[in-house]
């Protein structure tokens, strides 16, 4: 073969990716040539205008189908589901990033991420007012790979698109204004167990190179139906590219990193990673099952039911005794990522419209919690330990309802989205014939529930003490976040169908 | 049925009820800034009910007959796949006398309790559940479906219960509340299950529907229909066995026992079955039903009425006893419906007017209820005395009084049905008799046996002028009705109307009543006014005692349903606590000790969060290895 045919690429249809990729670049830009002290409102003019650009270009593209760059990508109903919904948690969160009003020495980040912590240095450069704009640049990339992961067609692009997501991640999970140290080792094990993971994965997609002689998904699946004899080899690749993946997601046993991670980044960045990550990771996760190895569904399944069982089961477990109530949140994070490999373990239509819904509604559950943690401090920045938390009802009832919300959301207590997403997630597992794995999601709902409601109970039925925390008050920044998470839970409680219907209607993964 | 597009006064039934509802609305959520001007409010949006009332009722003497069923739709309000249930309005002859009836008592009754209430510092919120019970009972008159009916029914429920313990400091009018609203529960069953009974059998509640297709139904469902009207009927006018809680809610304010538990909210249930008079038709065995039980509580009502001390107990007693004639005259079919009728408008005047009068005398008495200590009041209440003997009149049936002719039609009709139901009545008229004259003579005949202290007075005119306006109503009532008002041809269209031959001419059963009648009262006036009445109630015959105590109706209910229903609460909150509780606190003692496990594997080590990860893809492989083997 001589000649060199330039693949066909369908630029159109790659617009919301292309739109944040040459945002990410201009961002970079910015901070090489633009004086200090314009860059951070170009950057937070560039962030939200290309994020909100990218989203209007993606309703423009709405009905297409079309697998382009020579099958190394396909944009479908499910990718541009899924497409939509990263790019507006990125919205809401790049609101919780930018907020300054809440802490007294500015944003959330750093004044410089190369400064000691506790050095002469950074008092020097938080004295100054000295802002890290660069974090800007680090969301926009994660941003683009997250949009790359959620319709990459073939194992490289989808090795590629999880690395341009993940690394600048553990960069800002590093970036915390107050206790660095806690940070920096969050970030240091992050990237170390990111790095593990991706290791699983790209040598998993080495072993399924090696038995079908491809990596693109479609010929993955072709190959493995007309392929008999010897399976070790797929089975051990298929078994790495999943680790990897489940690691993403933080399932049960891959979920150590979470509750160190989320306690320790800036509770801006945790919020969008954990609404967006578990959106991209579930996309290439279900890309990966339903398309790639969609002949082995007896073969993974298992997996996937056992992965979700111990990730509902010990999440739902460890959240009880925790007492900070950013771990808290960790555990349940990983909770939820089991409730919903019971969606992905359907595996039919109804499944991945189940599983999506459930990935809308907890990502804007997830910015709101956290835009509320961001705003309950003392004096020593926000105040997570649960024993602080004890009679906000009384002081901030605002507040603290509106976290109520979040919590009975996340319970899964009717009128909330929390309901209506589990219902939904379950009722397609019944569907497919998996009602004792229905049985023990429902159990761990259960446990789940004490640790949600106590933390109501805290709040509204004991008395403040001189530790209760107070709650500052934010810009227009977070309290736009905040409402729109409050507003999008309950009424996706109350008339979830038309988004229902949207990703019903969003169809199935082509190949 | 086509509805008729109308114009002018007849469109607006919408305000009849909202009038009221807004002054409820008002009322109850300003708080105390609408002290001053509330009460006034609350009268004014009953009193403009009432004129608008008026207004449809000359609007629709204009209309041909078969145009007088007004329907109007405001908005669909349950839509459940087939199921849906329009907020809608009917109005028509029946449910326009009905309005009538509510919004005049009622605006007079509003009036006459802004004396009455002067002195309460909460009149504020009385007035707003007084509007509150008004607007409901409008709407239970005025919907076209059985839902919509039921909101109503629950609603003049919840205005009774709040106003019966209207008092609520006092235990005994909390308690009352309370069993007044228990015992409607029961009787509420009755009526959800009637509802979803009709859904099932004609896919539909409205009046029209139901009643359009009742003819197809088996007679044992339209029998199940009429026993379960007839349990919500039961339920809410007092009837044998559900009565008990009429007595005790005599606890609230009297105008509250003139206008809810004697005039109107106490007639709902007759009106609901002359409403469904078309299922009653076609079902024999439930009829009778309603007979039976209207026989037992004319005399229930009678005999608690001839024993009472306590003027209220004693009227609400004869209240009972009056709606049994209505449930009674119901029962009887096409011959009885719009004398039922007929007899609950004349009834609901005079008894206001009687229950007003006995407030008035009570507020010239330092509250004072029992009538041993009441006597030889005529000449110092002159008014009351006037307007009360208005009324004792009219209850006891003395012509031209306006009972005469409408209870005379009840005794006429029963006779035609045959002759021991008409026996029944006569003598429980005469019982009426009896009863009514004692409560006159202890009460204004007699001599004086007032406390010490108590020095009995003329009530203010904002109280005497609506008993004046009651009392002129119990005297001409009966005629204007029946002879200028035609009521027979008027309800005729809804209700039905046909009369039978009986073995005597009418004017012969008239001449026996009333010497029956004569009779009960020449024994109670001999009793009560030419003897001495004790201070202290003597021991009496066991009848006497037996009726003091409500005829045991307390004992009754106590034996088979409170003491079972506490054993059964007792027995399960011991298995809740011991069990349930045991088997919870036990799982979450699990729970919280595998959690403390489980957390130790978090050790903060990076390497052995590696590690596990090694063991989870160790597990991955070997699970996907195993299924293949």
């Amino acid at each position: 073969m001589n000649t060199f045919a330039a693949p066909l690429i369908d630029y159109s249809a790659l617009g919301p990716i292309l739109i944040v990729v040459v945002a990410a670049l201009v961002s970079v830009l910015i901070e090489a040539l633009v004086p200090r002290g314009a860059r951070r409102f170009l950057q937070v003019i560039l962030t939200f205008g290309s994020l909100v650009t990218a989203f209007v270009w993606l309703i423009s593209i709405r009905n297409t189908r079309v697998i382009t760059g020579d099958g190394a990508v396909a944009i479908d109903g499910p990718g541009l589901v899924m497409q939509g919904t990263i790019l507006l948690l990125a919205i809401f969160g790049a609101m919780l990033v930018s907020e300054r009003s809440l802490d007294s020495m500015g944003d959330s980040f750093a004044p410089r991420a190369s400064a000691l912590p506790g050095s002469v240095d950074e008092r020097e450069l938080a004295a100054r007012g000295h802002t890290q704009t660069e974090i800007w640049t680090l969301y926009l990339f994660a941003v683009t790979g997250m949009l790359l992961f959620v319709v990459a067609n073939d194992l490289l692009i989808m090795f590629v698109a999880l690395e341009i997501m993940s690394l600048p991640l553990y960069l800002m999970v590093g970036m915390a204004r107050r206790r660095r140290l806690l940070s920096q080792e969050a970030a240091l094990k992050y990237f170390v167990l990111g790095a593990f993971a991706s290791a699983f994965f790209i040598f998993g997609a080495a072993l399924v190179y090696g038995y079908t002689g491809t990596i693109s998904l479609p010929e993955i699946s072709e190959s493995i139906s007309a392929t008999t004899g010897e399976t070790g080899l797929i089975l051990i690749g298929l078994a790495m590219l999943l680790v990897g993946l489940f690691f993403k997601v933080g399932a049960v046993p891959f979920h150590q990193w979470t509750p160190d991670v989320y306690q320790g980044a800036p509770t801006p960045i945790t919020g969008f990673m954990g609404a967006a990550v578990k959106v991209a990771a579930f996309g290439a996760l279900m890309r990966l099952l339903y398309v790639g190895f969609s002949g082995m569904q007896w073969d993974w399944e298992i997996i996937i039911w056992i992965v979700a069982i111990l990730s509902m089961v010990v999440g739902s477990l460890i959240a009880i005794t925790q007492s900070d109530i950013k771990r808290m949140l960790a555990y349940s994070a990983v909770a939820q990522s089991g409730f919903i490999l019971v969606g992905v373990a359907a595996s039919t239509a109804a499944g991945i419209a189940a599983v999506m819904f459930y990935l809308i509604a907890y990502g804007f559950v997830t910015i709101g919690a956290f835009a509320v943690i961001s705003m309950v401090r003392d004096s020593s920045g926000e105040a997570t330990h649960l024993s602080k938390w004890a009679g906000l009802g009384k002081k901030s009832p605002m507040v603290a309802a509106v976290f109520s919300i979040f919590m009975l959301s996340l319970a899964g207590i009717p009128l909330t989205s929390g309901f209506v997403i589990k219902f939904s997630v379950f009722a397609a597992a019944i569907e497919a014939g998996a009602t004792w794995l229905v049985l023990v999601a429902v159990g761990a709902s259960v446990i789940a529930a004490f640790f949600y409601v106590r933390v109501i109970v805290v709040m509204f039925f004991s008395d403040p003490t001189e530790n209760t925390a107070t709650v500052a008050i934010p810009s227009a920044f977070t309290t736009i976040a905040l409402a729109a998470g409050a507003t999008i839970t309950v009424v996706l409680g109350i008339i979830p169908a038309p988004l229902i219907d949207l990703v019903s209607n969003a169809g199935i993964f082509i190949r | 049925m086509t509805v008729m597009p109308v114009e002018g006064v007849l469109s607006l039934i919408w305000l009849l009820i909202a009038l009221p509802l807004a002054g409820a609305v008002i009322l109850l959520f300003t708080g105390r800034q609408s002290n001053k001007w509330g009460p006034y409010l609350g009268v004014l949006t009953v009193v403009s009910s009432a004129v608008l009332g008026i207004l449809m009722l000359i609007a629709m003497l204009d209309l041909p007959v078969e145009d007088r069923t007004i329907t109007q739709v405001a908005y669909q309000w349950v839509f459940a796949g087939q199921f849906t249930v329009d907020v809608a309005f009917q109005l028509d002859q029946l449910s326009l006398v009905f309005v009538l009836l509510i919004t005049i008592v009622g605006s007079l009754i509003h009036i006459y309790s802004l004396g009455y209430m002067a002195h309460d510092p909460d009149k504020r919120k009385f007035f707003g559940y007084l509007n509150l019970f008004v607007a409901a009972m409008l709407l239970l008159v005025l919907a076209n479906n059985y839902l919509l009916l039921y909101v109503g029914w629950e609603g003049v429920g919840l205005a009774s219960y709040l106003l019966i313990g209207f008092y609520q400091a006092k235990k005994s009018a909390a308690a009352a509340a309370k069993k007044a609203f228990i015992i409607n529960r029961v009787g509420d069953v009755g009526l959800s299950l009637a509802i979803m009974l009709m859904f099932v059998t004609f896919g539909s509640v409205t009046f029209s529907d139901v009643f359009g297709s009742a003819t197809n139904a088996s007679e044992g469902t339209l029998t199940a229909l009429g026993l379960l009207l007839l349990l919500a009927a039961a339920g809410k006018s007092a009837q044998f066995p559900l009565q008990a809680w009429l007595l005790d809610a005599m606890e609230g304010p009297t105008p509250v026992s003139a206008l809810i538990h004697a005039a109107t909210m106490v007639t709902a249930g007759v009106y609901l079955i002359a409403r469904s008079n078309v299922i009653y038709n076609n079902a024999e065995i439930a009829a009778t039903a309603v007979i039976v039980v209207a026989l037992i509580t004319i005399y229930m009502g009678a005999v608690i009425a001839s024993a009472k001390d306590d003027i209220k107990k004693s009227l609400a007693g004869s209240t009972m006893s009056q709606i049994g004639y209505m449930m009674l005259a119901v029962g009887l079919g096409p011959i009885g419906y719009v004398f039922a009728i007929f007899h609950l408008l004349t009834h609901g005047v005079f008894k206001a007017g009687l229950f007003l009068g006995a407030g008035s005398v009570m507020h010239g008495m330092n509250d004072e209820v029992n009538m041993r200590r009441y006597g030889a009041l005529r000449t110092v209440m002159v008014i009351t005395f006037i307007t009360f003997m208005a009324g004792y009149l009219a209850i006891i049936g003395i012509p031209p009084f306006s009972g005469f002719w409408s209870k005379d039609e009840i005794v006429h009709a029963a006779f035609e049905r045959n002759v021991f139901i008409g026996t029944a009545t006569v003598l429980a008229a005469g019982i009426t008799g009896f009863y009514m004259t004692r409560m006159v003579a202890m009460t204004f005949f007699g001599k004086k046996r007032w406390e010490p202290d108590v020095h009995p007075h003329e009530s203010p005119k904002i109280m005497t002028i609506p008993l004046i306006i009651l009392a002129i109503g119990s005297t001409l009532l009966g005629m204007a009705l029946l002879f200028w008002g035609n009521i027979e041809s008027w309800l005729e269209p809804v209700v039905g109307y046909e009369s039978q031959p009986t073995p005597l001419p009418t004017s012969a059963y008239i001449v026996i009543t009333l010497v029956v009648v004569i009779i009960g009262a020449i024994i109670g006036w001999i009793t009560y006014a030419r003897r001495e009445v004790p201070i202290v109630a003597p021991r009496g015959n066991w009848l006497t005692r037996a009726a003091r105590k409500d005829l045991y109706g307390d004992a009754v209910n106590h034996a088979i349903v409170v003491a079972p229903t506490n054993y059964a609460a007792r027995s399960l909150v011991w298995f809740d606590s011991r069990i349930v509780d045991g088997f919870v606190n036990g799982s979450a003692a699990v729970v919280g000790g595998l959690s403390g496990r489980l957390r130790r594997t978090q050790s903060g080590f990076i390497r052995s969060y590696a590690l596990s990860m090694v063991g989870g893809a160790v597990l991955v492989i070997v699970a996907l290895v195993l299924v293949r083997i």
